[in-house]
This record gives structure tokens, C-alpha cells and sequence, in this order.
């Protein structure tokens, strides 16, 4: 073989990767020229019959085409291969990545303190549950306990993110579907809940708020009366969402029967969140595994047996009323405790024994769990990540496959992905 | 302002009342017209824009454009329109430049050629052609190609799926229309949109005794103009801005142009074959203020069912297309003609419309003729659901 010619898979210098990453990329790179490759004539059991070579049918050709990172439906930076026939999905490979941000070994870097920070950066729509999975490790590897306010502003903190977070997802899955009014509603009632996390803690997207043992600040004054008013408004609004969108015959043309999959399948995928939820499986890290003040409060894990989009959409809607089912209780709770502390006890300087410590929450895409290492520092040796999306994502090509692209992006809207928490 | 100020301006450029010899004043008087049209067509568009923004912006709760030009944001479309202009013109290096650089002219000149027939006033039709409606349909079609022309050449995946959509769009809702707009043709007796206003102010609004036909008008309109729940040819979310993706600067702006344009034809064409045109009942005195108003006010009705739907999907579409409408219209026909050989009056041909409506809704949802949930891609679901039986 002559010299000059280009190997046919490009590597990456191999100081900085290690051999199982490039071996990985060599993979989906392979992969990536495979989908090129094969042409219509390739064998595969769910392909199309070969062509009769005397029949004198119209010539059709496949299509790869390159679905993003710069695609408005992909939510972010994720590149989606596909194979197209007409309009039909045949394959697709994601590809991920183009968000890498290192958060994992930056963390190692950093005490625990700096290292929540970091958190908010990964799943920026719901930061507050960042917060809480990140801190909720790191007490277990050290031995902190939470006192109860904490606990109850972690909850309220928590829920209305989640809330926001939802809100977000909407407006965004009917963008996806192609309802624009929606959209803007949606972030319109997001305002008010940035506009309550500023009071609370002087930030709007990355809220820092949650410390190992607590929170950082107490309810300002007000705070309280202001949520209640809010949340009497939002279930008043949630009602005009639903007359937007669930009642409407078109969405549910475009999403029931869309992307399917079933429990069990959902289960062997490692699915988790609204997911599972929407293919019947009766899971909520919140009821569980229970964490925090979760056992003592009255709420639904809302599941749907559809299995498909709509059953998706349903469980996150009814879950906003979950949500502030749970966010009324921990404030009528609250008043009941005015002067206990927010922080448990912890050193001035927040040091880990040896040791390794997993804890789960459940974050609005999933279960979300963090896995730290305590090497007698003040920073973690290693912080390992569960993140939903990146568990959820991997079942796109199960369950779009075989549907047109529109349906592709309905399906893939209905995962809620976060690329900052994918690529981590 | 005097609602016969248009109409004594027409007639001082020689544009009102029956042309009699075809020479160069013909010529000049054509020209003349041409330019008073389209002058008067494009200031109209820009303040529709910005209208149509601003109540777009009232349905979902925002205030819409508001800086650019005064108070009211007066101003912005022109400056749109300004930096469209002042934008680099660029061309895929690897397209077709003539076809890519054809595309825009096909698609603007026929949206703005349509306006040649519209009766803005009892005299103030620029030409009164005998067979307008059958012009109407023509001129329209042709934009179909160049949108197909502007997806093939800008040799873009994204761009070729929206033109094959598009085609498939326009062509399937090209008949409903067609059968829709020949309802007031029957009842009317004529083609000339002239003679249908008139027809109208001696009897009544043709909306009345052509319910149907008004509202497959009105939807197969939205198809048309590629308005919200019909939007697949620039899907947003699924083709990013489907056949326009490679266009900027000054041909994008002619697309945009021609789309709003469309628009206001939907509404202009509604308004003169259903509502009555320039005319009024009950002794109002009619003009070209009540064309305007009318055909605003369709427009709005587009835009308010463009801030509300979400998007259907390329199979539904057909199958509204071919297994709703196209029916639809023809019974409408039967009905219509009915209309024309009995000669009943017109509230019982109303009823009749309404009744024979639900009975075509109720057979269609009883025979499954109505758009299934999933026709298209049915066997792979249900292969796909027997896979994977639910816990």
C-alpha cells in the first residue's frame, strides 16, 4: 500500500485518548461508513425485498441524511444518521458527543464545594436536581445528616425545578409537532418560576443553591405566599395547556402508536422517568428508593401503559400536578419548623473519608444517580454519573425506526433529552 | 378616505369601463395599471406582515414587533425588507445556479399575476377576464414548480424532501380547491369574478348557499399557502426551512413575499366567490374598504388557526386531501346544481348543505374514510406492537 493514501477511519492522537475511547470512536465511525455504504441492495431481515432485476418498477434509492447537530428538532447538539426511504426512517445511528465538557473529571479537580457549581452546568433545565443528587452523595460518603428544613427547601427547590423543567419540555415537544403558541406559553409560566428561584437563591438558570448538609439560604420573606399564589395560577394555565394540546385531534393523530415500546422492553433498555413511566412500569426513585422527606408526603407516581408518545406527554403532564401537589404539602409543613437550621453539621472544611458512596435521585428526565469516591481530600477521587437522558437516548433507534421522520421527531422530543447531561 | 376615491383613480388612468381598441394607449394604460397594482400590492403586504406579526403576537402572548419605525414598529418590515436587500446573495457552489437563481421568479410573479383578476371595485378590476376562475387556478400551479425548481437545484437533502412534499401538497389539494371554487362558478354562471360579485349583490353572499365549498375553500387554502397544520413543505422542526434552506438575501425575501401575497389572495379570492367581494347587503354601499375588510379578516382567521394547530403529518395530509375534501366538494356539486335546476330558495339550500355535511362526516367516520390514525406505516406498527406486548 502506498504511503500517501489515508487510512480509512481517522484517528485521534493517541496521547490524549485512552485505547478503549478510540477503539469506541473506531466503532461508531465504522458504523457511520456502514449506513453510507450499504445501498439498496444490501440483505437485511427488516429491510426492503430485493428488487426483481426485470421488473420495470421506478428506481428508488436510499438517503443518508445527516440530522443534525445544527438540527433545530435535536435539541441541542446531537447528530442522528439516517437511513431514509421516502420518508421512512429505515436505520439510524445518534452520535454523540459535540457537548463534551469533561464535567466528570473536572470534578475531580475541584472540592465540594466548587464542584456543585459544576452540577448545574450538566442538566441545565432542571439544575436544582443536579444540586441535590451531587450534595446527597457526597453526604453519604461523609456521614452528614440534613436537617429537616433542609430537606423541605431541597424538596420545594426540587419540585418547582421540576416543574420548570417540564414546562420547558412542552413548549418544546409542540414545537417539535409543530404547534408554536404553546412554546411561548409555556416559558411565560417558566418566568414566574425563575422569577421565585431569584428571590431564592439570585440565579435563574445555574441556581448553585444546595450545599452538602443543605441549602445555602432560607425562604425570603413572602416567599411562601408568592408560591401558593403561583401555583393556584399554574393549575389554571396547566387547564389551558390541556385544552391546547391533549384535547386536541391532530396531537393525537401525530403521537399515539408512536415510538412504542413496551415495559419489559423499556426495563432490559435501562429506561427511566417518563419513559418507563409511560410504558406502565411503576417506578420513581421518589417512591422507590425513597430519599429525603419523600416518604412523608401524599403524592401519585403517575404511570400510563401505552407505552408510546402520548403516553410520555400524559405522564409529565399529570405530573406537573403531582409536582405541585408535593410543593403545597412542604409548604404548609414548613411553618411548623421556623427556626431550625438549614445545614447540618460539616467541618469548615468539607473533607471525605476513604471511601465510595452511590446515591439516586429522581431528576425530571429519570433516575439520576451519582457515584463519588472519597480519598481523604476535600475533593472527590472520582464522580461517576447516572444521567437519564444518555440511558434514555440510547433506545431511539429501537423504537423510530420503521416511521416516517416526522414521527422521528415526535419520538424523539418524547425522550427529553439534555445534551449538557448526554455528553456530560 | 372616500370609498370611491379608488374607483375615480381608475377610471382617470383609463382602467375602468370596457377597453375597446388594443393600440399604444392600450399599452401605456396596461403598463400604468400594472404598476398601480403591484405598487399597491406590495405596500399592502408589508403592512400585512407586520399586522399578521402583531396579531400573531397578541395569540401568544407577546407584543410582537415594536422598536423598528415608531412606536408601533411601523417601521420593521421595510427594514426587513432593506436588509434582505443589504444580505450577501449566496449560491451553493455545488447547485444549479440557473435553475436556483429561476426558482424565486417562478414562484413570486405567478403569486402577484393572480391579483390581475381580483374585482378590488365594481369597475376596479384591473382585467375582467372572461375565465378568471380557470386563470386563478392556472397561474397559481405554476408556483408549485418553482418551489420544486428551488428544492432540486439548491442540492440540498433537506431541501429536495420539503419540494417532494410540496409537490405532493399542492397537487392533491389543487382539486379540492379547483371543485370548491366551481360551486359559486354554477350557482353564478359565469367565470368572470365580475359577474360573480354581481350575481351575488342580486341574490345573496354565496357562503350561504355554498357552506361546504367555503370551508373545503378555506382549508385546501391553508394547504396551500403552507400555512400551520398544512406547514410540512418548511417543517420547521422536521426540514429546518425546507425548500428555502439555501436561499438568503433578496430571493428568500421574494419567497416570503410570495407566501404572504398568498396569503391575501386566499383571503381576496374567499371574500369575492363566498362573502360577496366589494358588494354589501341591505342597501350598504359597497367599495373596495369592504373588500379589504373582508378579505383581513379571512387572513386573520388563517393566522389564528396557524397560532393554534399543531402540524399534521405528510399521510394525514393526503388522506384529509383525497378522502375528505375531494368528496366533500362533489357533493357539494350535486347539491349546487340541484340548487340551480330547482331553483329553491337559498336558506333551504343552506339546510340541505348542512345536513348533506354531517351525512358525509358521519359515513365517512362510519366507512373509515376519514383520516386514519395510521394508514401509512400501519403494518410496521402492528407488527412493531405485537412485538413488544405491554406489561
Amino acid at each position: 500500500m502506498p504511503e500517501t493514501e489515508a487510512p480509512a477511519v481517522a484517528r485521534a492522537p493517541t496521547g490524549v485518548l485512552t485505547e478503549q475511547q478510540i477503539e469506541a470512536a473506531r466503532i461508531i465511525s465504522e458504523r457511520a461508513l456502514w449506513l453510507r455504504d450499504v445501498g439498496p441492495t444490501a440483505p437485511r431481515e427488516d429491510g426492503p425485498p430485493p428488487a426483481d432485476d426485470d421488473s420495470v418498477a421506478l428506481k428508488t434509492e436510499e438517503l443518508v441524511l445527516n440530522m443534525g447537530p445544527q438540527h433545530p428538532s435535536t435539541h441541542g447538539v446531537l447528530r442522528l444518521l439516517l437511513r431514509i426511504e421516502g420518508e421512512v426512517v429505515k436505520d439510524l445511528v445518534p452520535d454523540l458527543g459535540f457537548l463534551h465538557s469533561s464535567f466528570e473529571k473536572v470534578f475531580e479537580n475541584r472540592n465540594f464545594q466548587q464542584g456543585i457549581a459544576y452540577t448545574d452546568r450538566m442538566d441545565y433545565l432542571a439544575a436544582m436536581t443536579n444540586n441535590e443528587c451531587y450534595c446527597r452523595s457526597a453526604e453519604r460518603l461523609m456521614g452528614v445528616e440534613v436537617p429537616p428544613r433542609g430537606d423541605y427547601l431541597r424538596c420545594i427547590a426540587s419540585e418547582m425545578g421540576r416543574i420548570a423543567s417540564h414546562l420547558v419540555w412542552v413548549g418544546t415537544f409542540g414545537l417539535d409537532v409543530g404547534a408554536l403558541s404553546a412554546f411561548l406559553y409555556c416559558f411565560r409560566e417558566r418566568e414566574f418560576i425563575l422569577n421565585l428561584f431569584e428571590a431564592l437563591c439570585g440565579a435563574r438558570l445555574t441556581y448553585n443553591y444546595m450545599r452538602v448538609g443543605g441549602v445555602a439560604f432560607d425562604l425570603p420573606e413572602g416567599w411562601s405566599e408568592q408560591c401558593l399564589q403561583f401555583l393556584d395560577y399554574f393549575l389554571d394555565r396547566l387547564h389551558e395547556l390541556d385544552e391546547l394540546l391533549t384535547g386536541n385531534e391532530i396531537l393525537l393523530r401525530r403521537t399515539e402508536g408512536i415510538g412504542t415500546i413496551g415495559g419489559e422492553d423499556a426495563i432490559n433498555w435501562g429506561l427511566s422517568g417518563p419513559m418507563l413511566r409511560g410504558s406502565g412500569v411503576d417506578y420513581d426513585v421518589r417512591r422507590s428508593d425513597p430519599y429525603g422527606i419523600y416518604p412523608e408526603l401524599e403524592f401519585d407516581v403517575i404511570t400510563e401503559a401505552g407505552g408510546d408518545v402520548l403516553s410520555r406527554f400524559f405522564v409529565r403532564m399529570r405530573e406537573m400536578r403531582e409536582s405541585v401537589k408535593i410543593v403545597r404539602q412542604c409548604l404548609a409543613k414548613l411553618p411548623d419548623m421556623p427556626d431550625e437550621p438549614i445545614v447540618g453539621k460539616v467541618g469548615k472544611v468539607i473533607r471525605a473519608k476513604k471511601g465510595e458512596a452511590y446515591s439516586h435521585i429522581e431528576s425530571p428526565r429519570g433516575d439520576l444517580g451519582c457515584y463519588m469516591i472519597g480519598n481523604n481530600s476535600d475533593r472527590p477521587y472520582r464522580a461517576k454519573w447516572r444521567a437519564p437522558s444518555f440511558n434514555n437516548l440510547q433506545v431511539i433507534p429501537e423504537i423510530a425506526r420503521g416511521y416516517l421522520i416526522a414521527d422521528l421527531v415526535a419520538t424523539l422530543g418524547s425522550v427529553d433529552i439534555v445534551l449538557g447531561e448526554v455528553d456530560r | 378616505m372616500h370609498p370611491h376615491l379608488l374607483e375615480s383613480f381608475m377610471n382617470l388612468v383609463g382602467l375602468g369601463g370596457p377597453s375597446t381598441s388594443i393600440g399604444l394607449y392600450e399599452s401605456v394604460r396596461s403598463l400604468i395599471a400594472a404598476f398601480l397594482i403591484f405598487s399597491f400590492i406590495m405596500t399592502a403586504v408589508l403592512f400585512l406582515i407586520l399586522g399578521l406579526r402583531k396579531f400573531l403576537g397578541f395569540l401568544q402572548s407577546r407584543l410582537g414587533p415594536n422598536r423598528v419605525g415608531g412606536p408601533l414598529g411601523l417601521g420593521q418590515t421595510m427594514m426587513d425588507a432593506l436588509k434582505l436587500l443589504t444580505k450577501e446573495d449566496i449560491v451553493p457552489a455545488m447547485s444549479d445556479h440557473l435553475v436556483f437563481n429561476l426558482a424565486p421568479v417562478l414562484v413570486f410573479v405567478p403569486a402577484f399575476m393572480v391579483y390581475v383578476v381580483i374585482p378590488w371595485t365594481a369597475t376596479g378590476s384591473p382585467k375582467d377576464l372572461d375565465v378568471g376562475i380557470i386563470y386563478i387556478a392556472a397561474v397559481t400551479s405554476i408556483q408549485v414548480i418553482g418551489i420544486v425548481m428551488a428544492g432540486w437545484s439548491a442540492n440540498n437533502k433537506y431541501s429536495q424532501l420539503g419540494a417532494f412534499r410540496s409537490a405532493g401538497q399542492m397537487i392533491s389539494y389543487e382539486v379540492p380547491m379547483v371543485l370548491a371554487l366551481v360551486a359559486p362558478v354554477i350557482a353564478a354562471g359565469t367565470f368572470s369574478l365580475q359577474g360573480i360579485v354581481r350575481a351575488q349583490l342580486s341574490t345573496q353572499w354565496y357562503i350561504l348557499v355554498t357552506p361546504i365549498a367555503f370551508i373545503v375553500y378555506m382549508v385546501a387554502g391553508l394547504a396551500e399557502t403552507n400555512l400551520t397544520p398544512f406547514d410540512l413543505v418548511e417543517a420547521e422542526s422536521e426540514l429546518i426551512a425546507g425548500f428555502t434552506t439555501e436561499y438568503s438575501g433578496m430571493k428568500f425575501a421574494l419567497f416570503y413575499l410570495a407566501e404572504f401575497a398568498g396569503n391575501f389572495t386566499v383571503g381576496a379570492i374567499g371574500t369575492t366567490l363566498f362573502l360577496g367581494g366589494w358588494s354589501m347587503p341591505f342597501g350598504i354601499p359597497g367599495g373596495w374598504p369592504w373588500f379589504i375588510i373582508k378579505s383581513s379578516i379571512i387572513v386573520l382567521g388563517l393566522f389564528w388557526v396557524r397560532g393554534t394547530l399543531p402540524r399534521v403529518r405528510v399521510d394525514q395530509l393526503m388522506d384529509l386531501g383525497w378522502k375528505f375534501l375531494i368528496p366533500a366538494a362533489l357533493f357539494q356539486l350535486l347539491v349546487i346544481a340541484l340548487y340551480v335546476a330547482v331553483g329553491w330558495p337559498y336558506w333551504a339550500v343552506f339546510i340541505i348543505n348542512v345536513v348533506v355535511l354531517i351525512v358525509v362526516l358521519a359515513l365517512g367516520g362510519m366507512l373509515g374514510l376519514l383520516p386514519s390514525r395510521d394508514d401509512h406505516v400501519r403494518d410496521i406498527r402492528t407488527e412493531q406492537r405485537r412485538k413488544r406486548a405491554l406489561i
